[in-house]
């Protein structure tokens, strides 16, 4: 038997090799000097979703900078906000693991998560350390039916901003004299575009708009020619789409290729309408409607960001507004609670009242976490822009409603 | 059914087929000569629909006129490619070269998603929106001219691979490797020429594809399961094959779609699929063994 003359075993080696590994693997954080409080940002910044995880990134970076050169939260001696950034690669599990790690970081407050499948987990995760989460963007209505006490969320769930899409088109289609009066579904097949789908189809009825066709597709549909060919032969005078972004942009391209006349194309929480759409394809969408989260457009607060958003290059998605605004709500409940305890931060989310922010939402008020006064409006594309056209009371344009046959 | 409509949905899916064509032929070609199957194949079509949107973005080219350029730049992207790359690091094992191009694809995704984002990104040029009436059907005018300039390019490419020398080596390398190199055939050259005119073949299909399509990091699935799909149902490495191929899945999808509803619709590919190989094993023109 010989003796083993290496100090450097393999076993050493491979002890030492995890030990450095999981001091890199704990986040790389500036130290606090004074006293910061640590805001854990859990975004897809890689992966399918990575483009809309920078912007929420982007939107909650420009709040914190805000607050911090505005003097921090006074009541705390004007403490700072320091951001954890995290990356949960629209991944639930990935999502979990960056709560974890923020919490040993000593984290005391989380805005996430972009998506409602890694949103479901993260947020159960971080209720284990009672630390408060605040929901960005993230639809399910899951995420704060589950009675999980550190959950807020801002913005309305799914089911409310169908509702909300139900009204506004009644409206704008009675202000318009009634001329729409059937309508076929085209929806992707996820529980997204199913479920939307389903209520939609529901409660068409109720406001006198009969249902002709509800039409699923697959993700993803390379051709949406036959599609075209049904609506042109099924004749309905609206068209209400739930897709995701790539096959919302070729199915409504496809509808302006083949002329096909409707009185609306419409959708809610639409995938693929936004600014860069309206930009890149002036022509399809111009007219169409979406009802979706969007910033009070009769509010100067908000007109004034989207100038500096602009500015710098950027587009002021919601993205950008909603996880804007999430920072601004939890900055004003540690205001409120002179804390950051997280039981204290809590209670005054619970009891906020809170209406600095330029959604056009009014005051907060949390019950079970979501905000009451959240609402959805019915947007619609000019010719380079897009505008409000319901609620009156936030519209910066008229509705185009039927809108122009093709010439 | 409407015989307007069943038309119409013929001629849209032949025009889909014309599509799929462009990216099965050069897929074909490189399964006969190589016989490796090019993993590769959707990222590098990626990154051509790339380099037509900036071009147009940037540059303002129009996609048709990109034409040319776009295949000279991908044969030779695809000639170094395979000198500097995958020729090398396969040592003659066609499992090494599976792997080698399965792990370009997964590279060029991934750089794909860092520098342009997982945005979807689409251009408009001023036929974007032209429609032709052919028959029942009204035809965008970009998918027109794919079906008429597959169909060139097939020819085109049949011809060459049977008339000119340069073919003719091709054809020997893909026989008989030993052979050709003792009568003198460069068989190495050969190999890198047929691989950078099997992604030559991704450049036009992204000129054609650009105008009624768009991209992102990973549009080169969508195309590619399908592509793999005709040229094994057209019969490995044959160009015949492969447009017939091409033109038999884009009416199945179509008329599955049509009558089963564009989900269900979803299985008419694989049904056509399994029938034609039970009858016939080797494809469509597949040589037998």
């Amino acid at each position: 038997m010989t003796t083993r003359k290496s100090r450097f075993t393999r076993r050493n080696f491979i002890g030492a090799t995890a030990a450095a590994a999981a001091s890199f693997g704990v986040p790389t954080l500036l130290r606090a000097q004074a006293k910061t409080i640590k805001v854990g940002l859990v975004h897809p910044v890689t992966g399918f979703l990575a483009y809309s995880g920078g912007q929420c990134r982007f939107g909650a970076m420009a709040a914190i900078d805000e607050i911090n050169a505005a003097g921090g939260i006074k009541s705390m001696g004007g403490a700072k906000l320091e951001a954890l950034l995290g990356d949960n690669q629209a991944k639930p599990e990935v999502g979990v693991s960056v709560v974890e790690k923020m919490n040993e970081e000593g984290v005391s407050a989380y805005i996430g998560c972009f998506s409602s499948a890694v949103a479901l987990p993260a947020t159960q995760a971080a209720a284990r350390y009672n630390t408060p989460f605040i929901i960005d963007v993230g639809a399910s209505d899951n995420i704060v039916n589950r009675g999980l006490k550190n959950v807020f969320r801002l913005k309305p769930g799914f089911l409310s901003c169908v509702d909300d899409a139900i009204v506004g088109l009644g409206e704008i289609n009675k202000a318009a004299g009634g001329p729409a009066k059937s309508a076929v579904l085209v929806h992707e097949e996820s529980e997204f575009g199913t479920g939307t789908a389903k209520l939609l189809a529901g409660k068409l009825p109720s406001i006198g708009i009969e249902v002709k066709e509800v039409m699923k597709h697959a993700n993803p549909t390379r051709d949406f020619s036959n599609v075209a060919l049904r609506i042109r032969s099924l004749k309905p005078d609206l068209l209400i789409m739930s897709n995701y972004q790539n096959e919302y942009v070729l199915l409504a391209r496809t509808l302006h290729q083949q002329k096909i006349d409707l009185a609306g194309m419409f959708s809610v929480l639409g995938g693929g309408f936004n600014y860069k759409f309206v930009k890149e394809l002036p022509e399809v969408a111009q007219n169409m409607m979406d009802v979706n989260h969007w910033f009070d457009p009769t509010n100067p607060k908000a007109q004034a960001m989207k100038k500096r958003v602009e500015a710098k290059g950027n587009l002021f998605t919601f993205e950008v507004y909603l996880a804007y605004n999430a920072v601004k709500l939890l900055a004003d409940a540690m205001e409120r609670a002179g804390s950051a305890d997280k039981e204290k931060v809590i209670a005054a989310l619970n009891a906020s009242t809170w209406s600095d922010h330029f959604m056009p939402y009014g005051p907060t008020k949390f019950v079970n976490g979501q905000n009451q006064g959240g609402k959805a409006v019915m947007l619609q594309a000019s010719r380079n822009d897009i505008e409000v056209v319901w609620p009156s009371r936030f519209a910066s344009a008229k509705p185009v409603f039927p809108k122009p046959k093709h010439a | 059914m409407d015989a307007t409509i069943l038309g119409a949905a013929a001629i849209n899916g032949l025009l889909l087929g014309g599509s799929y064509a462009l990216v099965a032929v050069g897929l074909t070609l490189i399964y006969g000569v190589l016989h490796i199957i090019n993993f590769a194949h959707g990222s590098l079509l990626m990154l051509a629909m790339y380099g037509v949107y900036f071009l147009l973005t940037k540059a303002n080219v129009d996609p048709y006129a990109a034409l040319p350029l776009m295949v000279a730049a991908m044969f030779a992207g695809g000639y170094l490619l395979y000198r500097a790359v995958i020729g090398r690091f396969s040592h003659g094992k066609d499992e090494n070269i599976l792997l080698i191009t399965l792990g370009l694809a997964i590279v060029l995704e991934n750089i794909a998603l860092f520098f342009f984002t997982g945005d979807t990104q689409t251009i408009t040029v001023s036929y974007s929106y032209e429609m032709v009436a052919l028959g029942p059907a009204l035809v965008p005018l970009p998918k027109l001219v794919s079906f008429l300039a597959s169909l060139v390019l097939c020819g085109a490419l049949a011809l060459f691979i049977a008339r000119t020398d340069a073919g003719k080596a091709i054809r020997a390398v893909a026989k008989e490797r030993h052979g050709a190199r003792l009568v003198g055939i460069d068989v190495d050259k050969m190999l890198a020429v047929a691989y950078g005119i099997g992604i030559a073949c991704l450049g036009a299909a992204a000129c054609l594809l650009m105008p009624s399509f768009y991209v992102t990091p990973t549009v080169g699935h969508l195309f590619v399961i399908v592509a793999f799909t005709i040229v094994v149902l057209g019969g490995m490495g044959s160009f015949v094959g492969a447009l017939l191929g091409a033109l038999i899945i884009g009416l199945t999808e179509s008329l599955a779609g049509l009558f089963l509803g564009e989900a269900l619709g979803q299985i008419g590919i694989p049904l056509v699929f399994i029938l034609i190989l039970l009858f016939r094993p080797t494809g469509l023109f597949g040589a037998g063994k």
